[in-house]
């Protein structure tokens, strides 16, 4: 066992940062780390660059264009782009559809997606969860009956994040409702946005943000050929997909991120004259959370090197339920750190075209909307009431 | 010991609740909002006709005389509806301000006017550099001749925008901020030259500001009671808004767990309601022992917020905030997690109710600031 990073590791670590400092343009830099709103177009510039580089796919294969990084790479990499301010990679193509469409999609899906993915021009967005399915994702409605070489689609998708400037859907739908279980009778489709009969509405969530979406399917006409793998074995692939989710879920790079902003609030702060940091019973918050951020980077490390842990596939529950959790705490102790700089809701002024007056520090604006925003964390990709029952089953049988 | 409403709070609980069932909704605070309105005038002018406004004022200056415990009852019917009536700004902080430091002649001229609703008052006593602790003054009013000239800054002062008269805390003696000695309370009207208020809303949709104060002329009427003696009235009345604020959040979470409990009634997965899943159940059970406890130190922090020993009120009202910022804090979490995404979307109320709780939360101290105070008084 050895804990420290190799030569060719800070070798790597000093490429990332170059190409961080060269390619990364100031101005999305600076919104990221002002906590302001990103909009559709500021996602995809950053992934066309990376992508031109050849880095937004570190995880796959290389002769579809991944990178071959090792685990302890892709960490590195995550840690540098955060601490750069690097918009967030939205893992709807890279890391969901993608790796799917990798091991079940044939030769003609491969061709016509892979390259659009891996180059950051195509922007997806996954149509799996439901109104009254959420957690029970295989309770799923959305019907797509054969009619000749079509699929005709009907059904509403909700939560869907970033519908409304994504190309194409990867959507789960209901092939077989006679099926005996409900996990059986469903299939993993590809829907172009602009097939006609679709519509996306969205949704506000409470910090005042539009990120979400509902969708309405109506008569939505799907080639066949954009089925992935077999008919009716769409819940194999979701599955697999899903683990695929959790692993970035724990977000280690961005907790690391936002925690050296936490540092900085602290200090900048005063309580009593003093930096709040020098507050006995803030410091003693700020260590046991920087305690837990630890605990959860090694164990993503652990997981990433493919080290056992006597859980199987139930890992990256394990890094789900802890990941969300610190996420959260990071965010409510930023919010407590501004102290009375978070009563005022200036949620507008995080819309970087806002050019009105402020209050208070501009750190403080993004902290109680972000603290707001990620309750979600808990929620999305399986709550944590669902992955303790994922853990529970791997040890229980 | 007795714990339940006389008949008398009983009935200021019921009609407080029908006035704003009936006019206080999702949609009226949504209309206001997008109206640029403070609160509504008509509501204010029901507050006024039932008598509310004169709650915790006693009947000389035209109020009912009513306790803090009084002004509780009503403070929960505020945070219950989520109403934006400036109540706890100028009826219990500028109410009690002037009760507690005026002079006769000052109770005359003011009080008679917030029990009718007539004048609206909002208190400034946190500053940017002081965090939470109202003793931390850097605001300084400097004296000459018969009037005194007022520099400084204000924060997150709740009701200023439509205040008709602010109270300022300022510095009349000492050097440094946290000087006990040498604070002073002031009358400012806000269009005098030289205040300047940056105005916002509160994360629950109510109306504040900072304010700076530059060089601001009073006179000597304007001295609200006597001069260098008001820290122990400054922290007495900024106990009251305390406690106000705890009640308004009992009646947030109270609705809360409302709202909670009903949806794991209709709301299914798996086949079942998910109220029948025994991990739910037992947040939901866990929710409500921290509701119960809550309440008991809320109505303790109550029953202690118009006493002059400051040691046994200060216990209770820290205790009651501790208490709140931990516990209540989980309750939001909680219900905000067994919605699932509905209850992070801002059509439904859940979402309201949080960020209600959330600035009582913080209001007059955050945890760390009221335990560290509770531990000073062990």
């Amino acid at each position: 066992m050895d804990i420290n990073y190799t030569p060719e590791d800070e070798i790597f670590r000093a490429d990332v940062q170059e190409f961080l400092a060269a390619e990364l343009p100031k101005d999305l830099s600076d919104k990221v780390k002002a906590g302001q709103k990103l909009d559709g177009e500021d996602f995809m510039r950053w992934q066309r660059i990376l992508g031109k580089k050849g880095w937004l796919a570190p995880r796959w294969p290389q002769e579809h264009g991944g990178c071959g990084w090792t685990a302890m790479q892709v960490n590195i990499y995550d840690e540098e782009a955060y601490v750069a301010g690097a918009p967030r990679v939205l893992p709807f193509g890279v890391n969901m559809v993608g790796p799917v469409i990798i091991e079940f999609g044939n030769e003609a899906q491969k061709v016509q997606h892979l390259p659009g993915i891996v180059r950051g021009e195509v922007a997806w967005c996954q149509g799996f969860s439901e109104p009254g399915s959420g957690s029970d994702l295989a309770s799923l409605k959305t019907s797509a009956v054969r009619d000749g070489d079509h699929y005709v689609v009907n059904g509403q998708k909700i939560w869907t994040s970033y519908a409304h400037f994504s190309d194409w859907m990867f959507c789960l739908v209901r092939t077989d409702p006679k099926a005996p279980k409900k996990q059986q009778g469903i299939s993993f489709l590809l829907v172009d946005m602009k097939t006609p009969g679709i519509t996306v509405r969205p949704i506000i969530t409470f910090d005042g943000m539009h990120s979400v979406n509902e969708v309405f399917l109506e008569n939505v006409r799907v080639p066949a050929e954009n089925l992935v793998g077999e008919e009716n074995k769409g819940w194999d692939y979701a599955k697999f997909l899903l683990g695929n989710e959790r692993t970035g879920i724990a977000g280690v790079g961005g907790c690391k991120a936002e925690f050296q902003k936490l540092l900085e609030i602290a200090r900048t702060e005063k309580k009593n004259g003093k930096p709040l940091i020098e507050d006995p019973l803030f410091a003693a918050k700020i260590a046991r959370l920087e305690i837990d951020l630890r605990a959860l980077e090694l164990t993503n490390m652990r997981m990433l090197s493919g080290s056992g842990s006597g859980l199987n596939g139930a890992f990256p529950s394990v890094l789900k339920v802890k990941g969300t959790e610190v996420q959260q705490r990071i965010a409510e102790l930023q919010m407590d750190a501004v102290g009375t700089h978070a009563l005022p809701w200036q949620q507008a002024a995080m819309d970087p075209a806002w050019n009105g007056d402020t209050v208070g520090p501009d750190y403080a604006i993004p902290r109680m909307p972000a603290y707001i925003d990620r309750r979600k964390a808990t929620i999305y990709g399986g709550t944590t009431e669902i992955q303790k029952t994922i853990i529970s089953k791997a040890l229980l049988g | 010991m007795n714990f339940n409403y006389s008949e008398e709070q009983s009935l200021i609980s019921d009609s407080l609740s029908k006035l704003l069932s009936d006019n206080c909704g999702q949609e009226a605070r949504k209309s206001l909002l997008s109206d640029d309105k403070d609160h509504d005038p008509a509501i204010w002018a029901a507050l006024s006709d039932m008598g509310l406004l004169g709650l915790p004022i006693p009947e000389a200056y035209d109020g009912i005389g009513g306790s803090a415990v009084d002004t509780m009852v009503a403070a929960v019917e505020f945070g219950r509806h989520l109403a934006f009536e400036p109540f706890l700004a100028s009826v219990v902080l500028g109410g009690s301000a002037i009760q507690l430091a005026g002079t006769a002649e000052q109770k005359q001229a003011l009080l008679p006017g917030i029990a009718d609703g007539s004048k609206k008052l909002a208190v400034a006593l946190l500053e940017p550099e002081g965090r939470f602790d109202v003793g931390h003054v850097a605001t300084r009013a400097i004296k000459e001749g018969t009037s005194y000239r007022l520099s400084g800054q204000k924060s997150a002062v709740i009701g200023a925008p439509s205040a008709d008269l602010l109270i300022v805390s300022a510095r009349t003696k000492g050097g440094t901020p946290t000087e006990s000695d040498g604070l002073s309370l002031f009358l400012v009207r806000p269009d005098t030259d030289g205040v300047t208020l940056k105005t916002y809303r509160l994360a629950d949709g109510r109306a504040g500001a900072d304010i700076v104060l530059e060089n601001v002329e009073v006179t000597s009427s304007d001295l609200l009671g006597s001069e260098n003696q008001a820290l122990d009235t400054i922290e007495h009345i900024a106990d009251l808004g305390t406690s106000a604020f705890c009640a308004e959040a009992l009646g947030a979470l109270e609705k809360i767990i409302g709202l909670t409990t009903e949806y794991l009634k209709v709301r299914t997965q798996f086949g079942r309601p998910i109220g029948e899943f025994q991990a739910l159940q037992h947040q939901l059970a866990e929710m409500m022992i921290d509701f119960e406890h809550a309440r008991s130190l809320i109505y303790e922090a109550a029953m202690t917020a118009d006493s002059t020993d400051a040691h046994v009120r200060k216990k209770a009202i820290s205790a009651a905030k501790v208490f709140l910022g931990e516990r209540g804090r989980a309750i939001c979490q909680n219900a905000i997690q067994m919605h699932g995404g509905i209850g992070m979307t801002e059509d439904y109320e859940l979402g309201d109710y949080v960020k209600r709780t959330l600035v009582t939360e913080l209001a007059f101290g955050d945890v760390d600031h009221h335990l560290a105070r509770y531990a000073g008084q062990l």
